[in-house]
């Protein structure tokens, strides 16, 4: 097949090429030859996907760039000349707001099945670590990009969440003044927000990934039985249940890209506001800081985390009710970096752990979302009983993780994939 | 438990928007198809909000392409101001200072009002004033208690009055009349003076109205609709051709 002059040029120019730069050999190594398991189930599709929407966020983010104007003056108009007066640009603004709750969605899930089959476990505590730093990264990418549209959740979202620095003590007031660069949010803080949203966050999260990806790429790839494949290779080397990632993994991602896409493009073109959730209602109107909105609710990507700074209603040691509330808030994500030091089960996957693992992760889950819920909704005394055993739960899971990992019986992990 | 947590989710979410949202009068469904509706609630919109109202975000030729309007028409029927060319937005003259002075507040742009606060909201709210003496403006409004802005549809739509009457809506507390299945309340809105236009003939030029707000929330919105199912047909046949691809590839994984 093919013209042979033409291959032996092409072979000559990769040749040119891995002399200079190992082209040939990274292919191998990442792709036609990383050994992946064969076993990948649905959840193994929300890594490549979360690789899609960060590219889907960049490209239009430099897009939107070319028309944004990030001044407290023009911020919230040149948003509505992207959306009316640039060629496509209510489609590349749709993109990227719809992409933000996408990359959410996508990450909450692929962080789902790192607790399902125990993705964090070693040797891949620094691939879960990595992941979390993105993570955090990405919270704070979404948070500074939610200001720059200038309408009144984006400013008054703003105020509420700058506000907890002024909860620590003594150095509080003052930390909050130096995140903002002004009294309150102002043009100042726009301008800084943008600066970080668009140059130094992505970089951040770009070099993040990079490492993420190194770092499972050493150690391979965990599975949904949780079974080290490289225990049994072949008398090649290979091992016996791997497969490589590209072209079988490329192929069966495509699949779950275009499932994806269909579903991207239909909030895109029909429900653009993702029903006041994805473009919240309040940010039609431009930032008045006059003005506070009868309801101030952070994006629902940020509510579980919202929900339990709200449950802490109580103050104990002479510590404030807020700050202790920044402070579970914050718990609540630092705990997470620690889950591969908590988790002392033998076995990684839920597959094969005990009933305790299986009702504690479905009890985190559950009220993960609860608390997502309540922190969408306005604070009343039933609710706010409701997020606080919520908030035992969501703590609960990790905090007495050694205790009932290591008491409960599991069950004999198989030789081999079980598909 | 993966069916349970979204059943969670899908039992919760609807709650949380419901709460959200009051009980309004009318409710009307917006058609961005029908131009000679949009083009009357410009017209209407141009006449009657535009001397507080701006739509910083609306330009008057947008409108004119997606509506269907030839230039010459929009110049000479729709564009009052020497000040304001065919290409600009629908500014107005009056300045926000003064009309902070003049009327305590100015006037909200209402490019976005439709998205802002929805339309039938609008569409309840501009059927909803009521004659009220003791007001600073000789009127009330239903859906905005107290609100500054004046009746500027009073020439069309008559004066209307809070009366006491039967009424289909129910009435918290109280038992419909068993004949008729009617309320009695004493906060029925009725037109005690005729205005240019009867009952139904109003109702449905503040349709228009809304009809034009909502378009200019949103003039991307046919767009949109337009150019969807064209995607979403290419995404499925790429779907395809993935599926068999990976079918193909994975034919020898055992």
């Amino acid at each position: 097949m093919g013209n042979p002059h033409k291959a032996k040029a092409e072979r000559g120019v990769m040749r040119w090429v891995d002399d200079r730069f190992p082209a040939t050999q990274m292919w191998q190594d990442h792709l036609s030859k990383y050994y992946a398991p064969k076993n990948f189930n649905f959840w193994y599709y929300f890594g490549s996907l979360a690789m899609l929407v960060l590219v889907n966020q960049i490209l239009t983010g430099v897009w939107l760039t070319m028309s944004f104007n990030p001044t407290a003056e023009g911020a919230f108009a040149s948003v509505q000349y992207i959306m009316r007066d640039v060629e496509w640009g209510w489609l590349i603004r749709y993109m990227h707001t719809t992409g933000a709750s996408a990359f959410f969605i996508v990450v909450y899930l692929h962080m789902f099945r790192g607790l399902l089959y125990g993705s964090y476990k070693a040797p891949r505590e620094l691939v879960w670590i990595f992941g979390m730093t993105i993570y955090l990264a990405l919270m704070a990418e979404a948070f500074m990009g939610y200001l720059l549209p200038w309408g009144q959740m984006s400013y008054w979202g703003a105020q509420v969440i700058i506000s907890l620095f002024s909860a620590i003590p003594s150095i509080g007031p003052d930390l909050a003044q130096w995140v903002r660069g002004d009294f309150l949010i102002s043009g100042i803080t726009l301008n800084r927000f943008f600066a970080l949203h668009v140059v130094a966050l992505p970089i951040v999260i770009l070099a993040l990934v990079v490492l993420h990806i190194i770092a499972l790429h050493e150690v391979g790839s965990n599975n949904p039985d949780g079974v080290d494949i490289k225990k049994k290779k072949d008398e090649t080397g290979k091992p016996l249940d791997g497969i490589p990632f590209h072209p079988y993994y490329t192929v069966k991602d495509l699949v779950g890209v275009a499932v994806f896409l269909f579903v991207f493009c239909v909030v895109i073109f029909y429900f653009p506001e993702g029903g006041g959730y994805f473009i919240e209602t309040p940010n039609f109107e431009a930032a008045n800081p006059l003005k506070t909105p009868d309801h101030i609710a952070p994006v629902w990507y940020f509510t579980p985390f919202y929900a339990i700074l709200r449950a802490i209603t109580f103050s104990v040691f002479g510590l404030e009710a807020k700050f202790l509330g920044v402070i579970f808030m914050g718990g609540a994500i630092a705990v997470l970096f620690v889950l591969p030091w908590l988790d002392r089960s033998a076995v990684k996957s839920i597959r094969y752990k005990g009933w305790m693992s299986k009702v504690m992760l479905a009890l985190f889950a559950i009220s993960f979302i609860i608390l997502g819920v309540l922190g969408v909704l306005p604070v009343s005394p039933g609710r706010t009983i409701l997020a606080q055993v919520c908030t035992v739960i969501y703590f609960a899971f990790f905090v007495l993780m050694p205790l009932y990992t290591r008491l409960e019986k599991t069950k004999p992990v198989p030789e081999r994939v079980t598909g | 438990m993966k069916k349970q947590l979204f059943a969670l989710l899908l039992a919760l979410l609807p709650a949380a928007a419901i709460a959200a949202e009051g009980e309004l009068p009318y409710s009307m469904e917006p058609d961005l198809h029908d131009q000679a509706s949009l083009q009357n609630g410009m017209k209407l919109y141009v006449n009657y909000c535009m001397g507080c109202h701006s739509m910083e975000h609306q330009r008057f030729s947008r409108a004119a392409t997606d509506l269907d309007m030839p230039q010459g028409l929009v110049e000479d029927n729709l564009i009052f101001s020497p000040e304001l060319a065919f290409n600009d937005q629908m500014h107005i003259a009056m300045q926000p200072d003064d009309a902070e002075n003049w009327l305590g507040a100015p006037p909200p742009d209402l490019t976005l009002e439709a998205r802002l606060r929805g339309s039938d909201w609008i569409y309840s709210y501009l059927q909803s004033f009521y004659k009220d003496p003791s007001s600073q403006t000789g009127v009330n409004n239903a859906v905005f208690d107290q609100v500054a802005m004046p009746n500027v549809l009073e020439p069309l739509q008559g004066v209307q009055e809070k009366v006491c009457a039967t009424t289909d809506k129910p009435i918290e507390g109280q038992e419909p009349d068993s004949l008729s299945g009617k309320y009695q309340s004493c906060d029925v809105l009725r037109v005690t003076e005729e205005g240019s236009m009867n009952p139904d003939e109003f109702q449905d030029a503040v349709y228009d109205l809304t009809n034009f707000l909502a378009y200019a929330g949103e003039p991307s919105r046919l767009k949109a609709q337009a150019l969807a199912p064209k995607v979403l047909i290419f995404i499925v046949f790429l779907g395809i051709i993935c599926y068999f691809l990976k079918r193909e590839y994975w034919r020898d994984i055992h």
